[in-house]
């Protein structure tokens, strides 16, 4: 790859960082407390993306090269049945890291022919059921809040899985034009 | 912290384990990881400056306002809303309400803000659009917000 690639491939990202850099500078400028705070929040959650997203990345690449179609179609895709739902909420409970990292990946299942609805469990139990965080919220919450959001979040997550494909086969899918 | 560790080991070994079946293959996998990284990041980047930002200008009045004392139906409509416009990383959050319930927050509107903090994401709408359409965002998005509404009356009536 040539500089010039590299330059093209980061072209976006590059001016992502000069305007961040640039509201930086404005917020300490104007709004010197918000800006120590803004710096703080945005610090605890690069750390945690960048903790997993590269490593998220790789298996995604990884997994487009491997894992074939009609893989996913078998555990995932329309005709897996509770068992492809309850192995989405799985997979969703392991991860660490924010639910918007799981974006890419979820829509990445859904083109390869997961069903709707597993894709929506799966986001749905890494943003409320990652195993790694309920040990913080018993510690925090008490264990009688933690089991009861659990429990009831764990219907929840299956509940909006299985309405939101029901609204989908209803209306169709207004997926966007994505290139990979 | 641990769980990060092994995320990253694991996918260390796959990515050993394909090296050796194929490196060509493996090359092909890597240079897409980085093409999409390359296309990702900036949104990242944008979603967690803008969290930042925006969660920095919340005035400390208006998280106890809404989220302290009382419990009333608008209360607990209004935390839903503050954890859907908001998102602040479990990291933070989970001891945050730890203290306002400390500090008498009823367990309903803290599990109504917590529920939504963490499924529905305001900010993150543009990228979920993307990845994932607009029908699915938009269904997720509002089933996560009314059954958030539902856990934390439920959880209400149980504690």
């Amino acid at each position: 790859m040539t500089v010039r690639d590299f330059i093209r491939l980061f072209k976006k990202m590059i001016f992502v960082i000069i305007a961040t850099a640039v509201l930086i500078f404005f917020l300490g400028y104007f709004f010197p407390d918000e800006q120590a705070m803004s710096l703080a929040i945005m610090k605890e959650y690069s750390l945690e993306v960048i903790l997993v997203f590269p490593a998220v990345l790789v298996l995604m690449g990884l997994a487009d090269i491997w894992i074939p179609r009609e893989m996913v179609r078998r555990h995932f895709g329309d005709t897996a049945g509770f068992r492809g739902l309850l192995l989405s909420v799985f997979l969703g409970t392991l991860p660490a890291g924010p639910l918007f990292i799981a974006f890419p990946l979820a829509g990445k299942m859904l083109r390869k022919g997961a069903r709707v609805a597993n894709v929506v469990a799966f986001m749905g139990a890494w943003a409320s059921l990652k195993m790694s965080e309920i040990g913080m919220e018993i510690y925090f919450l008490g264990v009688k809040f933690a089991f009861l959001r659990v429990a009831l979040t764990l219907i929840a997550v299956l509940g909006i899985a299985l309405i939101t494909e029901k609204m989908l086969t209803v209306t169709g899918k207004g997926l966007t034009k994505e290139s990979i | 912290m641990k769980v990060a560790l092994a995320i990253n080991l694991i996918t260390a070994g796959l990515l050993l384990l394909s090296f050796l079946k194929s490196s060509r293959k493996t090359l092909i996998a890597l240079k897409m990881s980085l093409q999409k990284g390359a296309n990702l990041m900036p949104w990242m980047i944008g979603i967690i400056v803008l969290i930042g930002v925006m969660l920095s200008f919340v005035p400390e009045q208006t998280v106890e306002r809404y989220l302290g004392g009382e419990m009333t139906l608008i209360q607990v409509g209004g935390a839903a809303l503050l954890g859907t416009i908001t998102m602040i990383p479990s990291l933070i959050a989970v001891p945050l309400a730890g203290s306002l319930i400390e500090a008498g927050a009823s367990y309903t509107t803290i599990a109504a803000f917590l529920t939504t903090l963490i499924m529905v994401g305001f900010v993150t709408l543009p990228l979920e659009i993307k990845e994932l359409g607009i029908k699915i965002t938009f269904w997720r998005n509002l089933l996560a917000f009314v059954f958030a509404i539902i856990i934390a009356g439920m959880i209400g009536v149980l504690m």
